[in-house]
């Protein structure tokens, strides 16, 4: 509770600076939004509220491309976020469960290491490991890239929700003649959902987004949204990648926002 | 085996090593069936680590311990009939009381419908029946303390293990529960194991009581003995209030010890045995066995001056001074103000000793 006196809103500048950041952070995201709207066939001058661009997404000359991308980035987005979120359970299980082994702490860092590596540098290993083993670049090689990059997103939620679980629930199941087993998948389990859930949803909202790590492994003539995006870009900005940006958006608003809410949520009460 | 299936748990040479600190070092103990049976001792002393040693949460170390004669120490909680009350309750948050009750019915293969009708009965028998629906989060300490209770007895465990139950509620709420407790341990005829730290809940609750302390068990018995013939310095000083005064033993006669205060004042008592004569030991009198005279009325008076009167509310306590002795500490009762006397400070006295009220410890 800061008293007035020391509240930060009273150092001089402040308002200016957050207005900054903010204007900066966010004014490319709303002009890329309202021109997604717009009618004209320029990116620059408005010309009056249409869908037309987005219609065009869906049926015009380059929909068939999006619409292959599009249900790639969706299959990737699901498989990775199941596959990874089931990982990070075990994973998080183990580690505030497993008592004091001794890497705890150096298993801990490995887990979330990937999250600080510059992606560029883990794009460019895991390149190399697919080439190394001999792994022909397509759809696989990217799945197993999100699986492997989305472990620690899922992992954070999870572990901080199994954190505020006291290991007397699963004590108290077993001495009520539970067996290991049912304990976790009675208690632990529903205790953890919300965890889970949160945990998935960023996940598959990471794997949807991502660029570089999928740029880089993924074979030629495989595409995702994302790097479909970045390939019609190349052929210069039109208002229907506008569109599709902002629909990408909204998608990522919801998640993170769901992901948000069912994090904060307590079925306990 | 035989020997063994009349106790109910029977704790044999039990050790419990964490890393190289001994919490327990070779507990040997038998509950008998139907027992309250109390661990007391300190904060620390191992009650807890004893308790999760019975109920499979903490593998022995050396030892073994018995249910009604069959050895458990290795199986895994949930094969021993053995149920907890916690410290913290940990009742499932996620579940309803009433499923929180289920629960140890339904896993030990009770029907869903049987098992949420005899959860009910349960419910009913600790007043909870309004509550059936809420979650735990819902109840006030004292409510969630009793669904802990149902939910450990629904499913009839041969023992049940309860650790400092009590310790999270308010004084009054604390009283009610311990007679609520003892009923509940009447009325199911389940043998309880009882952990406290604080002595007067232990004197209350329990048909026998286990002193324990560092680890170590000081004394067994019921509550008067372990109040009345505490054996050694820990458990007279640990339980009730006591004046600890040292004395030599000069001699034994018809199990009578004569023993020296010092300043010339001399006391008989119960002769304990390890206490020979020539010993250089402690010994412990109640403040409430004694009372104060103008001439010496027992055989055992002590002649003094009064220090100072304190006022506790129900009691006055008295500081006497012996000539060239050591102080004592004297109760009255203020209900027993009637046949007793208080001095003024200053003034002399005796002070005189009930028969027994003075009791020779090992040190
Ligand atoms: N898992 C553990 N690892 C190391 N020491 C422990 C562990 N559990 C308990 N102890 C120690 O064993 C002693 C007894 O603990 P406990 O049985 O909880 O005492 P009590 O219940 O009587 O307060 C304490 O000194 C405690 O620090
Ligand atoms: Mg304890």
């Amino acid at each position: 509770m800061a008293t007035a006196k020391y509240d930060i809103k009273s150092y001089s500048g402040f308002r200016a600076i957050t207005l900054l950041c903010l204007v900066v952070l966010y004014a490319p995201l709303v002009i890329v939004t309202i021109y997604s709207f717009n009618s004209s066939a320029s990116i620059t001058t408005w010309e009056g509220i249409s869908l037309k661009w987005y219609a065009d997404v869906f049926t015009g000359p380059e929909s068939e491309k999006f619409k292959l991308a599009a249900r790639n980035s969706f299959v990737i987005a699901i498989t990775a976020a199941t596959v990874s979120t089931s990982i990070a359970v075990f994973a998080a299980t183990a580690m505030v469960r497993g008592g004091k082994f001794k890497l705890r702490t150096v298993s801990f860092g490995l887990i979330s290491l990937p999250l600080m590596v510059p992606e560029i540098v883990t794009a460019v290993a895991t390149l190399i490991f697919f080439n190394s083993i001999g792994f022909d670049r397509g759809i696989m090689t990217i799945l197993i890239a999100h699986i492997a990059f989305c472990i620690p997103f899922a992992y954070l939620p999870i572990s901080a929700r199994m954190q505020g679980i006291e290991d007397s629930y699963e004590q108290a199941a077993m001495d009520l003649y539970a067996t290991k087993r049912q304990a976790f998948t009675k208690i632990l389990l529903p205790l953890m959902m919300p965890g889970i859930i949160s945990g998935f949803l960023l996940a598959f909202i990471v794997s949807l987004d991502d660029f570089i790590i999928t740029n880089f492994v993924k074979g030629a003539g495989v595409e995702t949204l994302p790097t479909a995006i970045f390939g019609a870009v190349k052929q210069g900005i039109k208002p229907n990648i506008m569109a599709i940006s902002t629909m990408l958006l909204g998608i990522s608003v919801i998640m993170v926002t769901i992901s948000y809410f069912v994090s904060k949520t307590d079925n306990t009460k | 085996m035989s020997n063994t299936t009349s106790n109910a748990i029977e704790v044999r040479d039990a050790v419990k090593r964490y890393g190289d600190f001994t919490a327990l070092k070779r507990i040997s103990l038998s509950i008998k069936d139907n027992e309250f049976f109390t661990l007391l001792g300190p904060s620390g002393c191992g009650k807890t680590t004893l308790l999760r040693m019975i109920a499979g949460f903490e593998d022995v170390t050396e030892g073994a311990i018995f249910l009604y004669g069959d050895e458990i120490e290795n199986l895994p909680p949930h094969q021993r009939p053995v149920n907890t009350v916690f410290q913290n309750y940990a009742l499932f948050p996620h579940m309803t009381i009433l499923d929180n009750v289920a629960f140890g019915l339904e896993m030990r293969g009770k029907s869903k419908d049987q098992a949420r009708s005899r959860a009910g009965e349960m419910l009913e028998l600790v007043q909870l029946s309004q509550f059936a629906a809420r979650k735990p989060s819902q109840l006030s300490g004292g409510q969630q303390q009793r669904v802990a209770l149902a939910r450990a007895l629904a499913p009839q465990p041969k023992v049940l293990l309860l650790d400092e139950p009590l310790s999270a509620l308010d004084l009054k709420l604390r009283k009610a529960m311990q007679l609520e407790l003892k009923h509940l341990q009447r009325e199911t005829g389940i043998t309880f194991i009882f952990v406290t730290h604080d002595q007067e809940e232990a004197l209350t609750m329990s048909d026998r009581i286990a002193v324990m302390s560092a680890g170590e068990m000081q004394q067994l018995g019921g509550p008067k003995d372990i109040y009345e013939k505490p054996r050694n310095m820990f458990v007279a000083d640990f339980i009730g209030e006591t004046n600890l005064l040292e004395v030599s033993v000069d001699g034994i006669n018809n199990g009578r010890a004569v023993c020296h205060l010092g300043g010339g004042h001399e006391l008989t008592c119960d002769a304990v045995d390890g206490v020979g004569v020539g010993s250089h030991v402690h010994m412990s009198v109640r403040p409430e066995r004694l009372y104060m005279s103008d001439k010496p009325v027992e055989t055992e008076s002590l002649k003094g001056r009064i220090k100072e009167n304190i006022f506790v509310g129900t009691d006055i306590t008295t500081i006497v001074d012996l000539e060239d002795g050591p102080e004592f500490v004297v109760r009255t009762s203020n209900s027993d103000r009637g046949n007793k006397r208080i001095f003024e400070p200053g003034a002399e006295m005796y002070v005189n000793m009930e028969l027994g009220a003075a009791r020779l410890l090992v040190d």
